[in-house]
């Protein structure tokens, strides 16, 4: 018999409508687990353990009641931190919220707890989403699951590493150049990034408005469309929100794979690549066409610029999205008796390293006289690698990639050069510049034990295709069963 | 307009705040003058992770002004985020209009002295208001109050078409009477809802490029601001006489010294790092939107007072002064309607009720609260008069009576035996009474001192204790005096 923190989220749902398990019984399981895990992993900066008991209680409250708590009922789950939580500390990750308790809770944890969902607490990430290692954070480090040495990818490195420590059954995370692609890969979990404007980003700290997006964190295709199902969808506090209808994402589950034509991007496999890496990605790819796919190669001819065009569009909204936390009315204040020694020592205090790069990055994109070279070539460069996307995209049903180059690293070995951090980006950032979902799937482990993701990129609004890939391949395989070291 | 070979050139940059009820980004009141920071949400303390909601009504009060000012109306606009850093300015940035704005190429007509003139409007674009610092009023603490954060404005940009500090006066006036026609802005420059920023610069006569420009700020009147642009005029003008050089600046008018301060030199302006704001999608506008805000426009002021000279008879002036405001002429028409002879009727309006809602500060952000008298009382007033049952000075003194109370004139002049004395037998009696008994005044009058006929008239008057026809007594003095 297994743990209940071993359950998905479907099967420990239906126990809890069923009352063969309470949500009490899930979450004091789950409180378990962290407690026991934690001190060696790090994925919460905040565990909520009363909050999440007294949820848990009234849902069993209701369950007894004979109501329906929704299709999430009783389950506990994580957030990443860069998302407001009603009551309790929202960080970013960063020393300058390191006290904020938000009165509000973002629009994805409202529609969380409306599904019956229990948040058992808050996961680390790099500092406002900044980075792809979770490093960069100023409160933690969290471990990968499967090698303690190693990073478990970022920036929601704590969402994909307590999804697959079961400290949680599933997380929420933000993707705004890979960030919940990358650490789904490196923990070995099933991460997606939804399109743009499918799920609200109100309440989530922003880092590039334009980029960035929630995604579910699980560990089977058909846990991260039920967690989806329940966060997607038009917010009226969200303009950038779709008001297009949503989905049934379990009705796409079963559809197979047979007749789709899956496009394989020739720029995805360079120089370079870790060859296991490329090796079971390749793998995966003629597990599809036996499984009644059809496969061709496809061009994405600007992808040599993504990282460029992503580092200007992103670090321009950043230095804009960040300038509110200046020690005024909550956050780290550094007294001075003048305005702008305050500002300065606050700031200063406040923000690590690389938010002050990209801070200082995009305030330079934006100045006078610089805007017209970098940001607005930067745009239009963006409406080239859409337009690569719609091309391919037109004669496929969906793209077949790596998510990252290679498997998870260790600390320290790319914190000293920036740039090659960047670069670890190079296969997950062109898809958030399209505004384009993306889903990651464990394909297979390299020598050492470390998982690899396959990552599935489809057309705007069409989760569904992903998902039906994804669940397909999960079904023929046995990748994702594959549990990390206890 | 040239003086001593020098021609100035005026450009008037106006913030209107907007009445509607709720703020432009999100659902907090907009109203002035709650207590502080409680009209406020996380939106409008720009808390983590909060994104801004386009207000509709914003959009359409946009429309309204770009249309009663002749601008076209942009399909597609944008929103954009100006960057700078201030404590009232939560956010860090400030959510406007930059490249995209919603309304272009307008222009007003305005009366200088009679004479019209037409300025052009270069833009009119939505923006967000900022919090308000509050100092010194505890201890080393600044506080700030983020009521006003997020109250939506609209900036209107005129081109520099202005020459002369009545031009600029004349143009203000008649911008603000646009926007209180249209209901969208009470135009209360005290209180900061109606603010103006002048940009005026100099230039030798027949010039065809501009002068230096210099902004000037902190004008909180229609006065502050003709007296801050003379200032400027002159200050300028005797730069350029005495070949002395003149800054591009930004200064400050120093209301109780009467004097412009440099404030900050444009060689170290603020780079606002203007960019697309992306949590707001572009704003589309369809046409049939606008032509059905086109369709529901008021009269506007300036056909209201062509309207007036052609409809009822009044001179331009008192037509121009009668539609400066809504209210009041919405008051005066009341009056006519009301059977009350426009040209009388605008006298009374114009100089009593006028003088009284200025006395007594009747009016609350420019809209006056309660009337001293209605309408139909006035004009009821004002039929007696012309009916010469009252004198003008029994009219007058009954507007206290009338105050507050609903009573209808006629009834208060029969009830208090007010009536005016039109009985010739019994004011030759009064006259004759005076004339004995001021043989002084009299023998002056008869030695050719025409004024002194006045005295006489209000010794009458007073005898019949104010209700004798003040013509009439004229009338009978004179026929008396000359027979003896």
């Amino acid at each position: 018999m297994s743990a209940l923190t071993d359950l998905s989220v479907r099967e420990a749902a239906a126990r809890v409508r069923r009352r063969d398990v309470s949500s009490v019984e899930l979450t004091r399981a789950a409180l378990a687990r962290i407690a026991a895990v934690e001190p060696a992993l790090g994925a919460f900066l905040t565990v909520a353990g009363a909050e999440a008991l007294a949820a848990a209680g009234a849902i069993d409250r209701r369950v007894a009641a004979g109501e329906d708590p929704g299709p999430l009922a009783g389950v506990p789950v994580g957030i990443k931190d860069i998302i407001c939580t009603n009551g309790i500390r929202t960080t970013a990750a960063s020393r300058i919220l390191q006290k904020f308790v938000p009165p509000y809770d973002a629009t994805v944890t409202a529609r969380l707890k409306d599904a019956g969902a229990v948040v058992v607490g808050k996961l680390n990430c790099d500092e406002f989403a900044m980075g792809s290692s979770t490093e960069n954070s100023a409160l933690g480090t969290t471990r990968n699951p499967w090698d303690p040495d190693r990073v478990p990818g970022g920036s929601s490195g704590g969402s994909a590493a307590a999804v697959a420590a079961r400290e949680c059954h599933a997380s929420l995370g933000t993707d705004t150049g890979g960030s919940v692609r990358l650490p789904a890969a490196f923990c070995g979990v099933v991460g997606l990034k939804p399109t743009y404007g499918r799920v609200s980003r109100y309440g989530v700290i922003a880092y590039a408005s334009s980029l960035d997006q929630v995604g579910p964190i699980a560990r089977d295709v058909a846990d991260t469309a039920l967690v989806l199902q329940a966060i997607a969808g038009n917010d009226p506090r969200d303009s950038t929100s779709s008001p297009r209808p949503v989905p049934s994402y379990a009705a796409a589950l079963d559809r197979g794979v047979r007749g789709l034509r899956l496009g394989l991007p020739r720029e995805y496999f360079v120089e370079g690549m870790q060859p296991e890496v490329e090796a079971a990605v390749r793998g995966a790819v003629q597990q599809l066409e036996r499984l009644g796919a059809t496969v061709q190669p496809v061009s994405l001819p600007h992808t040599e610029y993504a990282i460029a065009t992503y580092y200007l569009i992103a670090t321009a909204e950043a230095s804009s999205n960040l300038a509110r936390y200046d020690g005024i009315r909550y956050g780290l204040r550094v007294s001075e008796p003048s305005l702008r020694a305050m500002y300065q020592r606050s700031r200063a205090a406040g923000f690590g390293t690389e938010v002050k790069r990209r801070i200082m990055l995009g305030t330079y994109a934006l100045s006078a006289g610089y805007y017209d070279a970098y940001y607005l070539k930067a745009q239009q460069v963006r409406t080239l690698i859409r337009r690569d996307f719609e091309q391919a995209l037109g004669t496929c049903d969906a793209l077949v990639a790596p998510v990252a180059p290679t498997t998870a690293f260790r600390f320290g070995e790319k914190t000293a050069d920036p740039l090659t951090m960047y670069l670890f980006d190079i296969f997950t950032i062109s898809v958030n510049l399209a505004g384009l979902p993306g889903l990651s799937v464990p394909c297979g482990f390299d020598q050492t034990g470390l998982p690899i993701g396959l990552q599935l990129i489809g057309r705007s609004f069409d989760e569904e295709t992903l998902l039906r890939v994804g669940a397909a391949y999960e079904a023929a395989t046995d990748w994702h069963a594959k549990r990390p070291p206890a | 307009m040239t003086t001593n070979g020098i021609e100035t050139v005026i450009g008037l940059e106006v913030h209107a705040e907007l009445l509607t009820h709720a703020k432009i980004f999100c659902s907090c009141s907009a109203a002035f003058g709650g207590p502080p920071n409680t009209d406020v949400c996380p939106v409008c303390l720009g808390m983590p992770g909060v994104l801004p909601v386009l207000n509709r009504r914003v959009v359409e009060f946009a429309i309204r002004a770009g249309l009663a000012t002749h601008c076209t109306i942009a399909p597609v606009s944008r929103f954009a985020r100006k960057n700078y850093f201030y404590p009232d300015l939560p956010k860090g940035y400030q959510i406007s209009m930059y490249e995209a704005p919603i309304c272009t190429a307008g222009w007003l007509d305005v009366l200088v002295d009679g004479e019209p003139k037409r300025i052009g409007l270069t833009r009119i674009h939505m923006e967000e208001d900022t919090g308000k610092n509050i100092h010194d009023a505890h201890g080393d603490a600044s506080l700030v109050d983020f009521n006003r954060s997020c109250v939506p404005l609209l900036e209107i940009v005129s081109e520099p078409d202005m020459r002369t500090v009545a031009e600029a006066g004349a143009y203000l006036r008649t911008l603000r009477s646009i926007l209180q026609y249209l209901e969208i802005c009470d135009g209360n420059m005290e209180e900061g809802s109606f603010r103006c920023d002048a940009n005026v610069s100099v230039r030798p006569a027949g010039a065809t490029t501009f002068g230096t420009k210099v902004e000037v700020k902190n004008m909180n009147s229609f006065r502050a601001v003709e007296k801050a642009i003379a200032y400027e005029i002159a200050r300028q003008s005797d730069a350029l006489q005495h070949g002395e050089r003149l800054v591009q600046e930004t200064r400050l008018w120093d209301a109780d010294r009467e004097e412009t301060r440099s404030m900050r030199k444009k060689e170290y302006a603020d780079d606002y790092r203007y960019f697309p704001e992306p949590d707001l999608l572009p704003l589309v506008i369809e046409q049939k939107w606008v032509d059905e805000v086109r369709a529901s426009l008021p009269e506007l002021p300036a056909a209201r007072r062509e309207r007036f000279v052609r409809e009822h008879g009044l001179s331009a002036y008192d037509a121009d002064v009668l539609t400066q405001r809504k209210d009041v002429a919405d008051y005066f028409e009341a009056g006519v309607a009301a059977g009350a002879p426009a040209k009388e009727m605008a006298n009374w309006v114009t100089t009593e009720i006028l003088r009284l809602v200025r006395d007594e500060k009747l009016d609350r952000a420019l809209v006056i609260q309660e009337w001293p008298i209605t309408a139909a009382q006035l004009a009821r007033l004002v039929t007696l008069v012309q009916q010469g049952t009252i004198n003008r000075n029994t009219a007058k003194a009954l507007l206290p009576k009338l105050r507050g109370t609903g009573r209808d004139p006629a009834e208060l002049v029969q009830a208090e035996g007010l009536a005016q004395v039109s009985d010739r037998g019994a004011l030759e009696q009064a006259v004759a009474d005076v004339i004995a008994k001021h043989p002084a005044q009299v023998e002056q009058f008869r030695g050719g001192k025409e004024q002194v006929l006045g005295f006489l008239v209000g010794q009458v008057m007073k005898a019949s204790r104010g209700k004798a026809n003040p013509q009439l007594v004229q009338e009978l003095l004179r026929a008396q005096l000359a027979k003896a």
